[in-house]
């Protein structure tokens, strides 16, 4: 006999009774981990699909404006090409793509378009929306700075963190849909421009913005054709929202002092709010499972308590201290919220990856840390509503518990 | 030696007041065996329960071997249950998820007996009581007198050198009773101190001393027509 047998036996033996508090804190935990896991995926996607919004930051020449930018008039103002070394070689956290651009009216069978020169894996990184074009990859998550694999920018090939393969050819172009449908391009096809010929590798969906009547070609062949070497109109850059929040743009500033940082306020302030709600729903779910499995519990080990005071009082006629009684009904507790822990975080993975790809718009897959984390709160919970109710029957004066007089 | 020194216990019931037990001087010298009779209400199971430390006096002291119990702590005055003391109680409060085996052991697991110990103990008991047949038995599956030694064998899991019992036989048939008093007068000749708290007035005849309480005072005590 130890105090773990007597535990066990009490818990077998009652079993209808601890199936209550079992529910509570598996309910509790499920109810975490399924939400939080669907939370996770969530905020990934929305993150995504905010991303599709393109940058949430511009860097624009100092007597530059945003309607400047938006109409795609920018080619009388410039500012050097090396302020993109600049921002790759700081210490700027947050800055997830910078896609350094400069563009100039073009003229294509009578109609007036907007050629922009790209580095490219950066102009795609920033637009997930053109993913479905198959040309590149997407990087996620804050902080991943994008790298060129360019002759021209092996100077900032230390100031990179891993090299990226994929670029697009000097002589190869990507068409917004409105020029590809008015030009009857498509991919594959060849493209004169500037008494130069391209070869069409792709045409972009359609975006709804400036972007669908671009043509886009390699940043240093627009910079030659439009006579602009080492210039640029605009960098726009995809930033970490809460680094945004920290002082990201005044940051910017300090860095490149001549020239216009501009926030798209809208951008960063839906991030933000998706943000804030997603920490809300967080919040919500630890008071569900503090609320629903601390009360379950707590009246669980009351009413326990109330069964067993004879049982508490012939045992301390047999000589069990405060110490003994105590421990009984925590270790009790501790195995109710491992249990309900363990199950939960099963029951709440389930039911994520069952319903979660249809609320988070993406696939759901369990979360082991979530888990761990989740059943550590589901036991701190048990132990934390047994201990008053538990203390009190170690405390109890033994003549009355035994019931005797 | 128990000894017991202007003993008060008052009982709160609400706005009312209850006096159990009044002004109880008592000495109860080691090995000795008696019984403590009165009508019911007058304060036989209060005053066996402040001799074994489990209930604490309004007023007056408890000693135990000299050691004034309830100027102990509470988890001394365990360690004083559990060394010192074996209870029996009327309605055996046996630990009914428990086979007749694991509620022999409990006290042992209490002391801090190894595993092996406790097993090898237990079995001596079981057989001393003739519960062999009965061991992974439970409570409820259990007759009355059986039940009954199982609580005689838990009592003597630790050895103890006073016996407090309340109303040990007032369940039991007159036969299981006998053989329950047989039992305690037993353990009385082997050294123990009994007190015995009854109705039973044949049972208290058993007794080397009879102490006598009305409305919580002390009526009478003196030894029995046998000694």
């Amino acid at each position: 006999m130890k105090t773990s047998d007597l535990v066990y036996r009490e818990i077998f033996e009652r079993k209808s009774q601890l199936a209550t508090a079992f529910l509570s804190v598996l309910l509790g935990v499920a109810v975490v981990v399924a939400v939080r896991t669907v939370l996770f995926y969530s905020e990934k996607a929305v993150a995504r699909e905010l991303d599709a919004l393109g940058a949430n930051i511009l860097i624009l020449p100092k007597s530059s404006n945003l309607q400047d930018y938006y109409s795609a008039d920018l080619q009388e103002e410039t500012f050097p090409e090396d302020y993109v070394a600049r921002l790759l070689k700081s210490d700027l956290k947050g800055l997830d793509n910078i896609s350094p651009k400069v563009s100039a009216p073009i003229t294509l069978r009578g109609r007036r378009f907007t050629l922009t020169g790209i580095y490219p894996k950066d102009e795609f990184k920033a637009k997930a929306s053109w993913q479905s074009a198959g040309v590149f990859g997407r990087p996620e998550g804050c902080g991943v700075v994008v790298n060129v694999d360019d002759p021209n920018m092996k100077k900032f090939d230390r100031a990179v963190k891993r090299k990226v393969i994929e670029t697009l050819e000097k002589t190869e172009a990507l068409l917004g849909s409105e020029v590809a449908l008015f030009l009857k391009t498509k991919a594959g096809e060849p493209l004169r421009l500037f008494d130069r010929d391209f070869k069409v590798v792709a045409v972009l969906p359609a975006t709804g913005t400036i972007d669908d009547s671009r043509v886009f070609i390699h940043l240093h062949v627009a910079q030659e054709l439009m006579n602009r070497k080492g210039v640029l109109n605009a960098i726009e850059i995809v930033g970490c929202c809460s680094s945004i929040n920290a002082g990201l743009v005044g940051k910017i500033n300090k860095l490149l002092p001549d020239a216009k940082v501009v926030t798209i306020t809208q951008i960063v302030d839906t991030q933000i709010k998706t943000n804030r709600l997603m920490a809300g729903l967080s919040w919500l779910t630890l008071v569900v499972i503090v609320l629903l499995g601390g009360a379950g519990i707590a009246n669980y080990t009351v009413a326990n308590v109330t069964e067993r005071t004879r049982e508490i009082g012939t045992l301390m006629a047999m000589g069990a201290g405060r110490k003994v009684i105590l421990r009984l009904f925590l270790l009790k507790a501790l195995l109710i919220g491992l249990a309900g822990g363990v199950c939960g975080s099963i029951l709440g993975s389930i039911v994520a990856m069952v319903f979660g790809p249809g609320i988070a718009g993406s696939g759901v897959l369990p979360m082991p840390g979530l888990c761990l984390l989740a059943t550590a709160l589901g036991i701190a919970v048990s132990l934390a509503a047994s201990y008053l109710p538990a203390y009190r029957a170690a405390r109890m004066d033994p003549s009355t518990a035994l019931r005797e007089l | 030696m128990i000894q017991l020194k202007s003993v008060r216990k008052e009982y709160r019931l609400g706005k009312n007041k209850v006096q159990a037990l009044s002004n109880i001087n008592l000495e109860i010298p080691d090995g000795d065996f008696v019984s403590v009779v009165g009508s019911s209400g007058c304060g036989k199971s209060t005053l066996l329960l402040a001799m074994g430390g489990m209930l604490t006096p309004t007023e007056g002291e408890v000693r135990v071997n000299g050691q004034s119990l309830y100027d102990l702590s509470a988890e001394n005055r365990a360690r004083v249950r559990r060394e010192q003391f074996g209870f029996v109680f009327q309605t055996f409060n046996l630990i009914p998820y428990l086979t007749a085996r694991e509620n022999i052991e409990v006290p042992l697991f209490l002391e801090g007996v190894s595993e092996k110990e406790q097993k090898q103990r237990t079995e001596v008991l079981l057989e001393r009581l003739d519960l062999s047949e009965r061991m992974d038995h439970k409570p409820f599956e259990m007759s009355v007198g059986q039940q009954q030694r199982v609580a005689l064998a838990r009592m003597l899991a630790n050895d103890p050198k006073t016996i407090l019992a309340d109303e040990p036989t007032a369940n039991l048939d007159p036969e299981t009773a006998e053989t329950v008093m047989g039992f305690l007068k037993d353990l009385n000749r082997e050294g123990r101190t009994v007190v015995l708290v009854t109705h039973s007035p044949e049972a208290a005849k058993l007794a080397r001393r009879v102490v006598r309480l009305k409305e919580g005072r002390l009526a009478s005590d003196g030894l029995t027509e046998s000694n």
